[in-house]
C-alpha cells in the first residue's frame, strides 16, 4: 500500500461504519470479552430500568439526575465500542482492497502436456500452471521453469516490477500478481483459502485476532481492579445504612464506573489492534499479535552482513598510490579508467573521485573505446584516442599486463594490496601502458545511518550479531565500522541455528531476517523472524512476519513498533489508575455530604454540588476514552533511550499527569455542569 | 523528647536489620556455615526422630501441602486440648473446658498467627494450655509463616528449588525462635515479668478486702508472643498488663523483638537475589510508609481529643485515655505502630480510646499488610506489590514486565490477583455482613462512626492475622467467634498458597539477562513506585471506609 492510499484509510466512509459499529457492539454476549466495559454496560441497564419504572424503585425526584447518569453511562460504552471498531475499520479497509485482488483467475494448467483451462479456486497443491505476459498468477506456488518479470504491487505496493525466475532464492511467487514480461510455469504451493493473500486479508481484517499473553495478564490485573471496586461499592451500602446514610443506587454505580479502569478497558483491544496495523502499514505482516510483542522484548538481533548491514556490492573508498606516484595522477587515471564503465564499482570510481574533489581531465576518454571486464583477462578500461591504454583490474592480470608492455612492478605494491586484502578490501591495480599508478580500495560499505541505528539498539538493550560468509578479518572490519557487537565469519545457515539457540539458552529473546530456503529453520528457530517477500515460500512459511518491500533492516523498525505497543498498553493503564485518587475526591464527598455536611472539607475541588460533582466525574470519566483514542491509535511517542530515562518520562507524563488531569479535567466540567445543577 | 524516644528506637532496629537479616540467611540458605556447628546436632536428632533423612526440595505444591496438613495436624492436637483441659494437669485454678465456637476461633486465631483473643487469658485458659496450646502456637506459627515466606523468596531468587518444608520449619525453630525466646525472656524475667507455675495469688488488701491476682508463666509467652509477632497476650490487657510489661524498658524491648525479624527480612530477600539494593528498595518503601503513619499517629495522639479539650481540661499531654502514664504517648504511638505494621498484634494501650485521626494508623497498615508484617507474610505481600509495581511500569520501558530476571505473564497475574483480592474480600464482605444482621450489630458498645470502626476493624485485623482487638466490641459469640474464625483461615492460607504457585511458578522460568533495556527494581525510582502502587492499589481500595468511620467520626468530633 502507497502512502496516499494508506492516509486515505481514515476517511468518512470508515467513521460512519465505525459509529455504526459501536451501538452493534453494545450486544451484550459481544461484550462480554471485555468485562470491564461488560461492567458499565449492566451499570447502564440498572440506571435505565430506574428511568423507565421510577415507580418501581421509587426514583421520581432523581429522575434529571437520572436520566444524566444513564447517558453518559451509555456514552461511556459506546466511546470504547467506538474506538475498537475505528481500530478495526482500517484493517476492514485494507482488506477490502485486497479482497479485490482475489477474483477468482483463471488459470491454464497443465494436464500432462495438455493445457486446460480452469478457475483458481479449483487449483490444489502441487498443480501446474503456466502464466503468460499480462495474466494473473491464478495461486501462490514456484517458479519452475522460465523468468519473468512481475508486478507485485497489488500486495506491496511497490510499483516496479520484480524479477521471479526458476531455481535460486527468487522463485517464490504470489497468486494475484501479474505477469509483466515473458512466461513462467509455476508450481501451485497453497490450497484455495490457504494462500498468501488470504492469510494477509484475515490478518488485517483481524478477523482471527487472538489475546496476546500480555494483553491476557494485563486483562487480568483489569478484571481484578473491577471486582475489588465491585467489592467496595456493593459492600458500602449496608455499612453506610448503619450510619443512617442513604445511597442511592444510580449514586453508587457512578462511583463504580469512575473507579473500574474504564480506560484503559475501553482503549485496550484498540491499542492491540492499531499496533498490528502500525506494523501493516509499514508493509510487514506480522502472523499474530503475540510476535510484535515479542518483537519488543527482543535481546539479540542476527543480520546479514550484505543486503542488511552494507550494501552488498564493493565501492570504491579509497586511491592507494604505490611508488613514486601521486594520488592526484592515481585518481585521474582511475577516473578515465573508469569514465564508460557502468558497473557499480565503476561508477562508485566516478563517485568517490568527485567526494574528493579531484580535477582530471574529462576529455580525454572522448572517442576511446571501453574495454569491456572478461572473466579471462580480469580487467577493464579504455583505449584513448591518443594512442594510451589504461586499465584497471585484478593486480596480478594488471601486474601481467605491465610487465608484457615492458613496464617496472614498484616495489611497495605487493605490500600495498596485502593490506587491502588483509583488511577485507578488494584491491584494483590502476595503470596506464607500462606504468602503474597505485590501487583503488574497493570496499563493501556499510549502509549510511546503520551505525547510528546500532547505537540506539545498544541503548535499547539489544545486541547484534552480524552473520557474514566473509573472513574472519574481513568481517571483524566491517563490524568495527557498522558498530555491530558481534560477528560470526564464515557462517552458514547451521550455525545461525547454533548461535540462535545459543542466545535463548541464555533467556534471551532472538529475532533474525532472512530470504532463503536454508534460512527457514533459523526463521522458525527465531523469536522474530523476518523474512523477505521476495524470499522463498520455505522462508516466508517459517517466519512470524513477513517483509513485503523486502528490506531485512525493516527489522529495527519492527522492534521499535513492538516496544511502543507495549508501551502504550503499560502508560494507559498507569493513567487510568492514577485517575481514581481524583474521581475518589470528587465523589466521596459529594456522596456522603448531605447526611454528613463536614464531609465538606474532603471536597478540595471546590466542585458545585454533590450532583454536579458526581456527573463531572463521570463525564471526565467518558470523555477521557475518545480524547484519547488518537494516542491508542498512534502509539505513544517512542525515542531510544535508557530504559530508566524512558520510564522516568513515561512515569512522569502518564502516572504523575493522570493523578493531575483529572483534578482540572473534572474542575473545568463542572464550573459547565453547575451552570444547570 | 518523644520524638526522640521514637526515633531512638528506630535507629537501634536500623543497626539490627543487618546482623539479623545475615543470620536468618545463612540459617536458611543451605550453605555451610558457623552456626551449623552450633545447631547441627540438635537438629539432626530431630530429624533422625521425625525420619525426615532425605531433605531434598520439594516442588512449591509438595510444600504448600506440607504447610498445610502441619497447620492442620496443630489445629486439631490444640482443639481437643481447649475442649478437655478442665481435667488434664496444670489446671490448679480449676478452669473449665472452652466453648465449642470460641475453641474454633482460638485454636484458628493463633494457628494463623492472628492471636485475636475473645476470651481472657486469666479465667478461660488452665496453664497447661497456656504452654501446651498458646506458646506451642506462638512457635508453630511463626516458624510455618517464617518457611513459607523463605520458600516465596527461593523461588523468586531463582534457587534451585523452594526448599523442604519440614526442614525450614525445624531450622526456624532450633535456631531462630528457640534460642532467641529464650534469651529475651530471661531477659524479660531479669526486668521483673512473672514466671511461674503457682496458682493465682489471693492477697488482702489495706482495706481488707480480698484480692486475685493473677500471675503464672508470663515471661516465656511474652517472649514468643513478640518474636513471632503472634500478640496473644496472657492477661486480657494484653501488654498493657503491669506483669506482661511492667517497664518502659520492657516496652522497647518487646517493640524491637517483635519488628526486628519481619525487618530484617528484605535483607535477607536481598542476601537472596545477590543484590543487597533489592532487600533495601523493600525496605525502604516499608520504612516510608512505617514512618508517614507512625507519624500520623503521633500527631493526632498528641493533639489530644477536641471534645475533651474544649472543656477546659488540662491536656498538654495528648490524648491519654486508654493509656498507660508508665509509657506515655511516643512509646504508646509507636507500640501501637509497630505492633499493627508487623501484624503482631499486642497491645500497650487500648486502640478503641485512640483518636479518631490515629485509629487510621493501626487500620491502614493491617489493611496494606505489607508494612514489615509478621512472620514473612508482610514480606511476601511486599513482594506481591513490588511484582505489580514491575507489571504495571514494566510496560512502559517497552517490554514484557520482568522480576529479577523472570517475565511476569498471566499465570502470575491470576495467581497474583487471587492475593489481592482476598484482602479486601474478606474485610468488607463481612463488615458489611455485619451491618445487616443483628447479631453484628448488636456487639456495637459504641454506636455511630465509632462503631462502625469498631466492627470494619475486627475484620481487618482478622484479615490481616494482626489480633489487636479494637475492644469494646463484645465479639465473644458465636457470631463473631465463627466469621472472624473463617476470614483469619482465609486471611492466611488462600494469598500464602497463590504465592507460592507464584513462586513455583518463576522459579520454572528462564532468567532474562540484565541489559540497559531492563527495568531495574533496585533503585530509588522503584522504591517510589513500589509506595505508589501500595498506595493506589492497595489503600484506596479501604478509602470509602475510613472515610466514613475514622474520617466522619473525626470530622463530627466537637
Amino acid at each position: 500500500m502507497s502512502t496516499a492510499k494508506r492516509k486515505k484509510l481514515l476517511t468518512g466512509p470508515i467513521l460512519l461504519s465505525a459509529v455504526k459499529d459501536s451501538f452493534v457492539k453494545l450486544n451484550p454476549v459481544t461484550l462480554l470479552k471485555n468485562p470491564v466495559m461488560f461492567v458499565v454496560e449492566i451499570g447502564t441497564i440498572i440506571v435505565l430500568l430506574m428511568v423507565l419504572a421510577p415507580g418501581y424503585f421509587h426514583a421520581e425526584q432523581s429522575m434529571g439526575f437520572n436520566i444524566t447518569v444513564f447517558c453518559i453511562l451509555l456514552f461511556t460504552v459506546l466511546f470504547a465500542n467506538f474506538a475498537e471498531a475505528l481500530a478495526e475499520g482500517r484493517g476492514k479497509a485494507q482488506a477490502d482492497s485486497l479482497k479485490k485482488t482475489k477474483q477468482d483467475i483463471t488459470a491454464n494448467k497443465l494436464v500432462g502436456t495438455a493445457i486446460k483451462t480452469v478457475s483458481s479456486s479449483e487449483l490444489r497443491k502441487g498443480d501446474i500452471v503456466v502464466v503468460s505476459q499480462g495474466e494473473l498468477i491464478p495461486g501462490d506456488g514456484e517458479v519452475i521453469e522460465g523468468l519473468a518479470s512481475v508486478d507485485e504491487s497489488a500486495i506491496t505496493g511497490e510499483s516496479a516490477p520484480v524479477i521471479k525466475e526458476a531455481g535460486g532464492d527468487f522463485g517464490s511467487v504470489t497468486g494475484g500478481t501479474r505477469v509483466v514480461s515473458d512466461e513462467i510455469k509455476v508450481r501451485i504451493t497453497s490450497d484455495p483459502g490457504e494462500s498468501f493473500l488470504d492469510r494477509m486479508i484475515s490478518l488485517v481484517e483481524g478477523a482471527k485476532r487472538q489475546k496476546t499473553p500480555n494483553e491476557i495478564a494485563l486483562n487480568t490485573l483489569l478484571i481484578s481492579l473491577t471486582i475489588i471496586f465491585l467489592i467496595v461499592v456493593v459492600t458500602l451500602r449496608p455499612i453506610a445504612g448503619y450510619l443512617g446514610i442513604a445511597l442511592d443506587i444510580p449514586v453508587m454505580i457512578a462511583l463504580l464506573v469512575c473507579l473500574i479502569p474504564t480506560t484503559i478497558g475501553g482503549l485496550l483491544s484498540a491499542i492491540g489492534i492499531a499496533g498490528m496495523d502500525r506494523v501493516t502499514q509499514f508493509n510487514v505482516l506480522a502472523m499474530s499479535g503475540k510476535a510484535v510483542e515479542a518483537a519488543g522484548d527482543i535481546n539479540t538481533m542476527i543480520l546479514d552482513k550484505t543486503g542488511t548491514i552494507t550494501f552488498g556490492n564493493r565501492m570504491a573508498s579509497e586511491f592507494v598510490p604505490v611508488g613514486q606516484e601521486t594520488e592526484v595522477d592515481l585518481t585521474a587515471w582511475a577516473a578515465i579508467s573508469s569514465l564508460k564503465d557502468e558497473t557499480p564499482e565503476g561508477r562508485s570510481v566516478i563517485e568517490l573521485a568527485k567526494k574528493l574533489e579531484r580535477s582530471y581531465d574529462s576529455s580525454l576518454g572522448d572517442g576511446g573505446e571501453f574495454v569491456e571486464f572478461k572473466a579471462e583477462t580480469r580487467m577493464s578500461g579504455i583505449d584513448l584516442r591518443d594512442g594510451r591504454s589504461v586499465r584497471k583490474g585484478a593486480v596480478d592480470s594488471v601486474k601481467k599486463w605491465v610487465l608484457s608492455k615492458g613496464g617496472q612492478i614498484p616495489g611497495d605494491l605487493d605490500s600495498r594490496s596485502d593490506d587491502i586484502a588483509r583488511l577485507g578490501g578488494t584491491p584494483l591495480a590502476v595503470a596506464v601502458d607500462n606504468r602503474i599508478y597505485g590501487l583503488i580500495y574497493l570496499k563493501d560499505t556499510v549502509k549510511p545511518g546503520m551505525k547510528e541505528r546500532f547505537e540506539e539498539l545498544r541503548q535499547m538493550g539489544i545486541k547484534t550479531i552480524m552473520c557474514t560468509g566473509d573472513n574472519p578479518l574481513t568481517a571483524a572490519t566491517i563490524a568495527r565500522e557498522a558498530g555491530v557487537d558481534d560477528f560470526i565469519a564464515e557462517s552458514t545457515p547451521e550455525d545461525k541455528i547454533e548461535v540462535i539457540r545459543r542466545e535463548q539458552a541464555q533467556g534471551k529473546l532472538v529475532a533474525m531476517t532472512g530470504d532463503g530456503t536454508n534460512d527457514a529453520p533459523a526463521l522458525a528457530q527465531a523469536d522474530v523472524g523476518l523474512a523477505m517477500n521476495s524470499g522463498t515460500t520455505a522462508a516466508k512459511e517459517a517466519a512470524n512476519m513477513v517483509d513485503l518491500d523486502s528490506d531485512p533492516s525493516k527489522i529495527i523498525e519492527v522492534v521499535a513498533i513492538g516496544k511502543q505497543l507495549l508501551m502504550t498498553r503499560g502508560a494507559l493503564t498507569t493513567f487510568s489508575i492514577a485517575n481514581d485518587i481524583a474521581k475518589y475526591f470528587a465523589i466521596i464527598p459529594a456522596m456522603f455530604t448531605l447526611a454528613i455536611p463536614e464531609m465538606e472539607v474532603l471536597n478540595v475541588m471546590g466542585l458545585g454540588s454533590p450532583s454536579s460533582a458526581i456527573i463531572s466525574a463521570l463525564i471526565f470519566n467518558a470523555i477521557i476514552i475518545p480524547l484519547l483514542i488518537p494516542l491508542a491509535m498512534r502509539g505513544v511517542s517512542y525515542k531510544p533511550m535508557s530504559s530508566s530515562r524512558l520510564l522516568g518520562r513515561n512515569l512522569f507524563i502518564y502516572g504523575f499527569g493522570g493523578v493531575v488531569v483529572p483534578f482540572v479535567g473534572i474542575k473545568l466540567i463542572d464550573m459547565v455542569v453547575s451552570i444547570w445543577i | 523528647m518523644g520524638t526522640l524516644q521514637m526515633v531512638v528506637v528506630i535507629l537501634i532496629l536500623l543497626l539490627l536489620v543487618k546482623p539479623v537479616g545475615t543470620y536468618v540467611y545463612h540459617v536458611f540458605s543451605g550453605e555451610p556455615n558457623r552456626t551449623d556447628k552450633w545447631f547441627g546436632r540438635t537438629e539432626n536428632g530431630i530429624y533422625r526422630l521425625i525420619g525426615l533423612k532425605q531433605r531434598e526440595g520439594m516442588s512449591w505444591k509438595k510444600y504448600a501441602l506440607s504447610f498445610i496438613l502441619t497447620n492442620i495436624v496443630l489445629v486439631a492436637f490444640s482443639y481437643i486440648i481447649l475442649r478437655v483441659q478442665r481435667g488434664l494437669p496444670l489446671n490448679p485454678n480449676g478452669t473449665s473446658d472452652m466453648e465449642q465456637t470460641l475453641t474454633f476461633n482460638t485454636v484458628i486465631s493463633f494457628m494463623t498467627n492472628t492471636n485475636l483473643q475473645h476470651y481472657s487469658g486469666e479465667t478461660g485458659l488452665s496453664y497447661f494450655s497456656q504452654m501446651a496450646v498458646i506458646t506451642m502456637m506462638m512457635f508453630t506459627s511463626a516458624a510455618s509463616g517464617f518457611s513459607v515466606a523463605i520458600a516465596f523468596v527461593r523461588g523468586i531468587t531463582g534457587r534451585e528449588s523452594v526448599g523442604n518444608f519440614f526442614e525450614d520449619f525445624v531450622k526456624a525453630h532450633v535456631r531462630i525462635f528457640l534460642p532467641l525466646a529464650l534469651l529475651v525472656t530471661l531477659i524479660l524475667v531479669g526486668l521483673h515479668v512473672p514466671q511461674t507455675l503457682k496458682p493465682t495469688l489471693e492477697v488482702t488488701t489495706l482495706e481488707g478486702q480480698a484480692q486475685h491476682i493473677a500471675i503464672g508463666p508470663v515471661a516465656s509467652l511474652e517472649s514468643i508472643k513478640h518474636l513471632g509477632t503472634n500478640g496473644g497476650g496472657f492477661f486480657g490487657a494484653n501488654s498493657a498488663h503491669p506483669f506482661e510489661n511492667p517497664s518502659p524498658l520492657t516496652n522497647v524491648l518487646e517493640i524491637l523483638s517483635m519488628w526486628m525479624l519481619p525487618a530484617a527480612l528484605p535483607y535477607t530477600y536481598g542476601m537472596f537475589a545477590k543484590n543487597k539494593r533489592q532487600g533495601w528498595v523493600i525496605f525502604t518503601a516499608m520504612m516510608t510508609l512505617f514512618v508517614l503513619l507512625l507519624g500520623l499517629n503521633y500527631y493526632a495522639e498528641t493533639r489530644g481529643n477536641p471534645a475533651i479539650n474544649a472543656l477546659g481540661i488540662e491536656s498538654s499531654q495528648g490524648s491519654m485515655e486508654g493509656k498507660e502514664v508508665r509509657f506515655g504517648i511516643p512509646q504508646s504511638s509507636l507500640f501501637t505502630t509497630v505492633t499493627t505494621a508487623a501484624t503482631t498484634g499486642s497491645v500497650n494501650n487500648m486502640h478503641d480510646t485512640l483518636t479518631p485521626l490515629g485509629e487510621i494508623t493501626p487500620l491502614a497498615l493491617m489493611m496494606l499488610n505489607n508494612v514489615f508484617g509478621g512472620k514473612g507474610v508482610g514480606l511476601i505481600n511486599m513482594l506481591m506489590y513490588a511484582i505489580m509495581g514491575v507489571f504495571l511500569c514494566g510496560l512502559m520501558v517497552g517490554r514484557t514486565p520482568e522480576f529479577l530476571g523472570r517475565k511476569i505473564e498471566a499465570r502470575e497475574m491470576k495467581l497474583i490477583a487471587i492475593a489481592i483480592l482476598i484482602h479486601p474480600l474478606i474485610i468488607l464482605v463481612p463488615t458489611a455482613g455485619a451491618f445487616l444482621t443483628e447479631l453484628g450489630k448488636g456487639s456495637i458498645t459504641n454506636p455511630g462512626f465509632h462503631g462502625m470502626t469498631q466492627v470494619l476493624y475486627e475484620y481487618v485485623s482478622s484479615a490481616a492475622n494482626n489480633g489487636s482487638g479494637f475492644e469494646g466490641l463484645a465479639d465473644n459469640t458465636s457470631f463473631w467467634n465463627i466469621t472472624t474464625g473463617i476470614v483469619m483461615l482465609l486471611g492466611r492460607y488462600v494469598s500464602v498458597i497463590a504465592m507460592l504457585a507464584v513462586a513455583g511458578s518463576l522459579l520454572r522460568k528462564n532468567t532474562v539477562p540484565e541489559t540497559t533495556g531492563t527495568f531495574r527494581t533496585d533503585n530509588g525510582l522503584f522504591t517510589g513506585i513500589l509506595i505508589g502502587t501500595v498506595l493506589i492499589i492497595g489503600a484506596l481500595t479501604f478509602l470509602p471506609v475510613i472515610v466514613l468511620g475514622p474520617v466522619a467520626e473525626y470530622l463530627t468530633l466537637r
